[in-house]
């Protein structure tokens, strides 16, 4: 079990190192995005630095909803997602190994250039800190939710904007601590409570979401 | 009496019996509906004294109120049935909350619509960022993402099996939702209605919300069988007893007429 659990690992690294352009593109996107609203607001720092916790935390969201797709799509066209299926090794660890591999390939890179954008919008160091901190609890989260919307619209006509309707509605308690969390850091105000409940989202998804997933999946190669 | 028997559900959960007995309640349902609305309304809008603070603008909320708690009620039911039909692949139980999705949405967006004409001379505004109207708006989206994703796949039992778990997803999280959002920010009243106190207002106000609840009820099952029957005779039509009883329904129209 734990050496089907390392060779999906090590296998979904081998293909991601293979096509780094994709695992590029969905921090690149990030990057994009978060720079468009001194584009779109103005450049006055105050009002940036305000704003800075909730665009870097959208941002975050739709970069990990949009790499989502790929989570599943590849394997379901060539048919490895049917043979996880049929193996004896218990598919939710299996989901949990893609999803794990996903988010080291996706959601790791958000949180490491975060800090940058950061202070591109004029956050200081403390609230930064919070900031990567908030990214590395909650992006996990994300990944594991997705991955159930991911697995329902597998296959399915118009998937992409399909699964943005299913999955943003349930980010949105990890949008609101996230944020929340770096909001009050920025404010001098204490984040040990956000910061609880980011980690029961993190805790509760980790138990749920792999065999939300197996389930999703199941039913989609049915 | 039939209804307590366990035959008689038995019976009923299958397509071909349901068909003829939904048509049956269907008009109680729509009658009640009818004049438990005329009454709720008659209650609300001239036996129901004028708030001491907010005047007449408040009355809206005999629709608002009962509309709100549909919204919520929907979909808890509509997830039940989704769970009864992944449990025990009924075929009834999934067309039941494929039919109670779009009644559903249509309460949550009455919810919506109705507090913000209130919002505008109570608060001075339509609408604002408070936690129980974003909660609201969330339902609303995971109602949509429901109806989407049904309507995204053509094979049927997939379409039941894939939405009935993202029922049960949404519902783990609607509690989760309604919390974040109540921490985050907050300007909506407490309600005045609960079990465990004492109604904070007039006993004509009481009853005309309750009564506008049991007409929105009945309005419901109404429409929620009515497009059961439609959705049955869609997927059997292939089936004997479907023939026969269209059959029989479009000579009995040409006898009529």
């Amino acid at each position: 079990m734990i050496e089907a659990f390392r060779w999906l690992i090590w296998r979904e690294m081998t293909l991601a190192l293979r096509r780094k352009a994709e695992v590029l593109t969905t921090m690149l996107f990030f990057v994009i995005v978060v720079s468009l609203f001194p584009l779109g607001i103005g450049p006055e720092i105050d009002t940036l630095r305000e704003i800075a916790p909730g665009v870097l935390w959208v941002a975050a969201l739709l970069a990990s909803m949009l790499s989502l797709n790929r989570l599943f799509a590849d394997d379901y066209i060539d048919g490895t997602l049917e043979q996880l299926i049929i193996s004896s090794q218990p598919l939710a660890l299996m989901v949990f190994g893609k999803i794990l591999a996903h988010w080291f390939l996706t959601g790791l890179p958000l949180v490491l250039i975060s800090p940058v954008l950061g202070m591109q919008l004029g956050m200081d160091v403390d609230s930064i800190i919070i900031l990567m901190l908030t990214l590395l609890v909650g992006t996990p989260v994300l990944s594991l939710i997705g991955a159930v919307g991911a697995g329902l619209t597998l296959g399915v006509r118009g998937g992409g904007v399909l699964l943005s309707l299913l999955i943003l509605p349930l980010y949105i308690p990890v949008l609101i601590f996230g944020s929340g969390a770096v909001e009050s850091a920025q404010a001098g105000l204490g984040v040990e409570g956000h910061f609880s409940l980011l980690g029961a989202f993190f805790i509760g998804s980790l138990v749920l979401a792999p065999l939300g997933a197996a389930a999703a999946l199941r039913i989609s190669l049915d | 009496m039939i209804f307590f028997t366990k035959a008689f559900w038995l019976q009923v959960s299958s397509p071909k019996a349901f068909y003829p007995f939904a048509g049956k309640v269907i008009p109680f349902f729509m009658i009640t509906a009818l004049v438990l609305t005329v009454v709720g309304l008659y209650y609300g809008f001239v036996l129901a004294p004028p708030d001491y603070q907010q005047g007449d603008s408040y009355r809206i909320m005999f629709i608002h109120v009962p509309a709100a708690w549909m919204s919520m009620w929907i979909y808890i039911v509509m997830c039940v049935f989704a769970i009864i039909g992944m449990v025990w692949r009924t075929r009834l139980s999934d067309m039941m909350a494929g039919a109670l999705a779009p009644t559903g949405a249509m309460f949550t967006f009455l919810a919506l619509w109705t507090g913000a004409l209130w919002g505008k001379p109570t608060w001075g505004t339509y609408w604002v960022w408070d936690a129980r109207l974003t909660s609201e708006l969330i339902l609303l989206f995971l109602y949509f993402g429901f109806i989407a994703l049904r309507a995204a796949i053509d094979d049927p039992q997939r379409a039941a099996r894939a939405s009935a778990l993202l029922a049960c997803v949404g519902v783990i999280n609607v509690p989760i939702i309604y919390f974040s959002v109540k921490w985050w920010n907050t300007l909506h009243q407490g309600a005045s209605v609960g079990l465990t106190q004492k109604a904070t207002m007039a006993d004509s106000m009481l009853t005309a919300m309750m009564v506008m609840a049991f007409a929105f009820w009945a309005y419901t099952f109404a429409v929620a069988f009515m497009r059961v029957r439609n959705e049955i005779l869609e997927k059997e039509k292939n089936s004997a007893w479907v023939s026969e009883t269209l059959t029989k329904t479009v000579e009995g129209k040409n006898e009529s007429t």
